[in-house]
């Protein structure tokens, strides 16, 4: 068990630090323009030297991000179970929701923005288009993946469509929704970045089109802005997994 | 407890062709009876239509022609009318192993505490008493068959379907199994329908074996089983075990060379020496 673990987070993490020390190394000895690529070293020092105004748009952006995602998990639901349910909206709207994966979702952002200001809204409803397609694609293959002797099993006891949804469908979808919903939270803090580069009073997004647009330009306030998403999507990406292990509490460890 | 007569009449079955091949016939002109508490077995090869005769009298499928009767009369609307084990147990994987036991009498609308009560005892009686809080994955085969078959019986079925119930286990623990299903059948009283491929299952099991030809699934030949009960494992070395063992093996036999044309080469070989 612990050298499994070793196994697994030791690796990424040498190969991680040693690509950060070859950074500190080369801008060391290569003496480059700090405001070009600013040594690792910096870009912590001046994060946190400035921690009083990334700390409230850390705030904005996640509430963005997990406002979004949950918008994306509620509409993913009902259009899924109404896929699942009904072949006439599978037939119709199915095929819809995977061609509109074609248009691209940062093309939507001035859209949103002109059709929903400056504030929370336009935010949230760009997160939840991006994320909303691997949740909903998660959820419909996971309801179609229901064991159909165990539905059939459920129908000679009677049990009504509601009852086969909550106590067959659902229960099955769970492992390929929460795989959906992993993918879709590498997005969501991507995504409330964008709709604030394009137009936002405040958040992370704002942040870095400052440090970017400031003179002298502050890159190190940009790479520590980078670092902060990353490690903001980590933590979210754990909280969900560790959702998912309360929400599925049958499944086999290892 | 209660049991009812089950009996088919001229039972068919036809499936619509896809993509320009023919309709195929599952099944045709199946006469069968079970007398109310009788066990009753139905063996063929693979692919004769056993599991569509089954699924019809579950009422999951509607037969093309003929009907079902029971306790006399046509029942078109048979969903509830039987408890089902199909072939594969079918547990659910997010409920515990007494959840899933009690998920008829969930269904049902009993209390909770009522179903519960009435559960607990019978895991005892099933050998289950310690696994009731188990995950269907931590047990072995054996076991989630006996929780599969607990599942069947716990809301008291007048009519019980077995579609080869232990098909997919290994000789050893079916054969366990089998004689554990003697010994716990005793109290347990309903009419059965029993599907298998299983020579010496249906005839220790029985009371009457129905012989199936291969497609279209018709009846070959009905053998009386007729063995004293209660039967035990020892049953099977005895002479009218083995003599009606063969008898229902050249039955089944005659039905298949009788077809051959019909006969999947290789699929009979397990069953049916030369």
């Amino acid at each position: 068990m612990n050298s499994l673990r070793l196994r697994t987070w030791l690796p990424p993490t040498l190969v991680l630090a040693a690509a950060v020390a070859l950074w500190q190394l080369w801008v060391s000895v290569s003496h480059v323009d700090p405001q070009l690529l600013p040594g690792p070293w910096q870009v912590v020092w001046a994060t946190w030297d400035d921690r009083d105004n990334i700390w409230p748009a850390i705030g904005v952006t996640t509430e963005e991000a997990i406002l979004g995602l949950l918008a994306a998990t509620a509409v993913a639901f009902v259009s899924a179970v109404a896929i699942d349910s009904w072949l006439p909206v599978r037939r119709g709207l199915y095929p819809l929701i995977i061609t509109s994966q074609t248009i691209p979702m940062i093309a939507l952002a001035p859209l949103v923005l002109i059709w929903w200001g400056f504030g929370l809204v336009p935010k949230v409803v760009l997160v939840a288009l991006f994320s909303f397609f691997p949740i909903a694609v998660g959820l419909v293959q996971g309801l179609a993946s229901s064991d159909p002797d165990a539905l059939n099993l459920l129908r000679t006891m009677r049990a009504s469509r509601l009852a086969l949804l909550v106590r067959v469908r659902l229960p099955s979808a769970l492992p390929q929704f929460f795989t959906g919903l992993k993918i879709s939270v590498t997005y969501a803090y991507g995504a409330a970045i964008v709709a604030e580069f394009v137009g936002a009073e405040q958040g992370l997004g704002l942040y870095m089109y400052t440090a970017a647009h400031a003179a002298p330009v502050a890159t190190n306030l940009v790479f520590g802005a980078i670092v902060v998403i990353a490690l903001l999507t980590i933590l979210l990406f754990a909280l969900v997994a560790g959702a998912e292990r309360l929400a599925m509490p049958w499944k086999e460890r290892r | 407890m209660t049991a009812t007569s089950l009996e088919l009449r001229g039972l068919g079955k036809r499936f619509r062709g896809h993509g320009g091949a023919g309709d195929v016939v599952a099944v045709s002109d199946v006469d069968m009876d079970a007398r109310a508490g009788e066990f009753v077995a139905l063996i063929g090869p693979s692919g004769c239509g056993k599991s569509t005769v089954f699924n019809i009298v579950a009422g999951i499928e509607q037969p093309s022609a003929g009907e079902i009767r029971i306790d006399g009369r046509p029942v078109t609307d048979r969903l509830g009318a039987s408890a089902y084990m199909p072939q594969r147990d079918a547990l659910l994987s997010w409920r515990r192993v007494i959840d899933n036991v009690t998920l008829p009498l969930e269904l049902r609308g009993i209390s909770k505490r009522a179903a519960l009560a009435k559960a607990r005892p019978l895991l005892d009686r099933f050998g289950l008493s310690e696994f009731g809080r188990a995950w269907p994955w931590q047990l072995s085969g054996g076991m989630r068959q006996r929780v599969a078959l607990l599942r069947t019986i716990i809301a008291d079925p007048a009519l019980i379907l077995l579609d080869e119930p232990f098909g997919a286990l290994d000789s050893i623990t079916r054969a366990d199994l089998q004689e554990w299903l003697l010994r716990a059948w005793g109290g347990v009283g309903a009419t059965v329908l029993l599907v298998t491929h299983d020579i010496d299952e249906a005839v220790l099991l029985a009371d009457r074996v129905y012989v199936m030809t291969p497609r279209p699934g018709q009846i070959a030949a009905v053998v009386d089983v007729g063995l004293p009960r209660p039967r035990t494992a020892e049953l099977r070395e005895s002479d009218a075990f083995v003599a009606l063992a063969r008898r229902v093996r050249h039955e089944l036999h005659a039905a298949i060379t009788a077809q051959g044309e019909f006969a999947e080469p290789g699929s009979l070989a397990a069953e049916v020496p030369p």
